[in-house]
């Protein structure tokens, strides 16, 4: 196993609020890596550290084995969740006055392609919408060539579609055996490209698996779901019931058959009845007792099947 | 190394350029201000005193239709103005609008001033002289005219009013640009490229130079078609002198900008600092018998020694080495604001 990134015990305090932790990870080569957790959990503080932008107040950062050297920011590349830019360049001249900072740049008009923004190359960086502003940070980010990327919710703002092309995106940069470190707020996202996930609650990490193994970890089966009112005390007793605040309550088992028969036989009326396997967001708010985003994990999702 | 620092030095460069709104008033600014001057200064003798005079019908009465003395209504720098009656005069007076009120007609004439008014205890002072004859006086004293060369205010003020541009033009070129910068998280972004914090510093301080030069050319060539300035020295002892005092003054914005993220604060420390530079730098007055502190005060500024080289160089032709003090000093300036700069500097906070 190599890794390319190893954190030991990395601590940063701010007056008394301890924002990371003494949290320890290593990042294989050519993976990506997610990190996860609710508004505040030190996601941003922690790849800061790493980064250079903040000086940690204790722990180990080592990257492909050694401390970083000064050579180090010539390998990777940022997105960061907030910044602007140098003003009134275009997006092309932006695209070059960064490249030019490093050795092993990339084509400007390769990067362009590559994020979609040969459209509004000549567009003044500062009116663009907040898509391609996106887009023309991960385009920084890639420009010299990063064996190692950090992109700080990096999907934020994005329409669905642009988020689908982003994915895409990220996916290449995977296929070229880059290693990327990722935050996001959106599970699914972090369940499709992920090969490894940690969640971080109170500058902590609570868990750190593939997406796979953390969800068969915390959750077996399938969840049902039904109308309150459904409900026999009998059932009751048999099931672990958890009951949600929309007047629906869930109900975790490992045979769906034998579980559907028995509501059948009470008399349950089915057709306001859902069944899904769980997903990365069950873990997340299993976790850490947040949802994330309010939308995600709702409405038409692909684990959710009506019957 | 070095083309990291270029392509910030153009990136600079081209922001400046582009942003016509601040690049148009840097030029038109200086213009306007002494085009103004001239309009005031240049074209007449300026007037010192003003006298009220009643009662007299127009606000702007003609000398020969007064009735005063001729003595005192042809002395130089004084300037008549009327009024209807001896109410509409008080008023003005009490206001300091007008220095002596004075009815004009038969001797002997009542006159009015303001005991907290200088130049109103001079005026009575030139009026009684000139109630008496020359001829009294004449044994008493010898005039000698001074022979030499005549500095017309605006080749004494025009410099003052380019050297306060660069001032202005550094200090917020520079610092506030940093700052803002700062707060926007563009320094974070560069901070995690190989661009070293003296590579962008030095590209800003050089960029900076450029545009001030440029602006100086562009100004002095303009104003010079109108004013057509008498220059002394030579313009290459100018240029240089200019190009030190662009350093150390940008070297003082970079310096302020080191550290901080608030636009307000910056602003505020900016203003704190240039309002004084400004007055106490000679840029409208001379500090000829000011006290000995003010005097070290304004040591203390870069603007004062610039000034001072300039003017001497443009108004009594002195060469590099007659301003080699001025100079060092400068760069002196220059170095340490520049040392201490770095030495301060934050990315991000
Ligand atoms: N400069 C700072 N000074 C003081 N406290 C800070 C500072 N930066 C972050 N914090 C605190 O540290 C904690 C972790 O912040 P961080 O930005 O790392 O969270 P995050 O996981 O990235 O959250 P989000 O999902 O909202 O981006 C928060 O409680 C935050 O208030
Ligand atoms: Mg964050």
């Amino acid at each position: 196993m190599t890794a390319i990134l190893e954190v030991k015990h990395l601590v940063k305090q701010y007056g008394k609020n301890r924002a990371v932790d003494g949290i320890s990870f290593a990042i294989e080569a050519g993976t990506c890596f997610g990190l996860l957790g609710p508004n505040g959990a030190g996601k941003t503080t922690t790849i800061e550290m790493i980064e250079k932008v903040i000086v940690p107040d204790g722990g180990e950062i080592l990257y492909k084995g050694r401390p970083r050297s000064s050579g180090f920011l010539e390998e990777v590349g940022i997105q960061f969740q907030e910044t602007e830019l140098l003003a009134f360049l275009t997006v092309r001249e932006t695209l070059h006055t960064f490249g030019r900072l490093y050795q092993n740049a990339m084509d400007v008009d390769e990067a362009m392609a590559l994020c979609d923004l040969t459209e509004v190359a000549s567009q003044q960086n500062d009116n663009i919408s907040g898509g391609q502003r996106q887009r023309l940070w991960l385009a920084l980010a890639l420009i010299n060539q990063p064996d190692l990327l950090f992109l700080d919710e990096p999907s934020t703002g994005l329409d669905p579609n642009a988020r689908l092309d982003l994915w895409q995106v990220i996916d290449t940069i995977k296929q070229q055996g880059r290693t990327i470190v990722l935050t996001t707020h959106y599970m699914e996202e972090a369940e499709k490209l992920c090969d490894e996930i940690a969640i971080m609650h109170k500058g902590r990490i609570i868990a750190r698996d593939t997406p796979k193994k953390l969800i068969s970890t915390y959750f077996n089966g399938i969840t049902v779901t039904l109308p309150v009112d459904g409900l026999t005390k009998d059932m009751e007793k048999q099931y672990t019931v958890r009951r949600k605040t929309d007047g629906h309550m869930e109900i975790e088992t490992n045979d769906a058959n034998a579980c559907l028969a028995r509501l059948m036989d009470s008399g349950v009326d089915l057709t306001d009845i859902s069944i899904r396997t769980p997903n990365l967001e069950d873990v997340f708010i299993h976790l850490t007792g947040k949802r994330l985003s309010p939308n995600s994990g709702q409405g038409p999702d692909q684990n959710k099947k009506k019957v | 190394m070095f083309e990291r620092f270029w392509v910030m030095f153009i990136a600079r460069n081209r922001e400046f350029f582009r942003d016509r709104a601040g690049f148009g008033w840097n030029i038109l600014f200086p213009f306007l201000l002494v085009a103004g001057f001239g309009v005031i200064f240049g074209a007449k003798e300026p007037s010192l005193y003003k006298i009220g005079v009643y009662p007299v019908s127009g606000p702007a009465p003609a000398i020969h239709h007064l009735d005063l003395p001729a003595r005192f209504l042809h002395t130089r720098y004084l300037k008549f103005v009327g009024f209807q009656n001896l109410e509409a005069g008080m008023d003005k007076l009490r206001h300091h609008r007008i220095d002596f009120l004075v009815r004009a007609g038969q001797p002997p004439y009542p006159f009015w001033v303001s005991d907290t008014n200088p130049k109103g205890y001079l005026v009575e002072r030139i009026f009684k002289a000139s109630l008496v004859n020359d001829r009294d006086t004449a044994d008493a004293v010898i005039k000698k005219q001074i022979q030499g060369r005549n500095i017309r205010y605006i080749d004494w003020l025009f410099p003052g009013i380019l050297g306060m541009n660069m001032m202005f033009s550094a200090l917020w070129g520079v610092g506030y640009v940093v700052v803002r910068y700062r707060k926007t998280g563009v320094l974070k972004r560069l901070m995690v490229t190989p661009l070293t914090a003296f590579e962008y510093l030095s590209a800003q301080l050089v960029s900076r130079l450029f545009i001030m030069i440029f602006s100086v050319c562009v100004v002095w060539i303009g104003c010079n078609l109108i004013f057509r300035f008498q220059v002394h020295g030579s313009y290459v002892s100018l240029f240089v002198i200019f190009l030190a005092g662009s350093l150390a003054l940008s070297a003082l914005g970079l310096l302020l900008a080191s550290r901080g993220t608030s636009e307000e604060f910056v602003s505020g420390v900016l203003n704190f600092i240039a309002w004084p530079m400004m007055f106490l730098s000679e840029v409208w007055f001379s500090l000829e018998g000011a006290p000995a502190w003010v005097k070290a005060v304004a040591r203390l500024f870069p603007l004062t020694h610039l000034l001072k080289a300039v003017r001497r160089i443009m108004n009594d032709g002195a060469t590099l080495i007659d301003v080699g003090p001025e100079l060092i000093i400068l760069l002196l300036f220059a170095g340490v604001f520049l040392t201490v700069g770095a030495i301060l500097f934050s990315w991000n906070r």
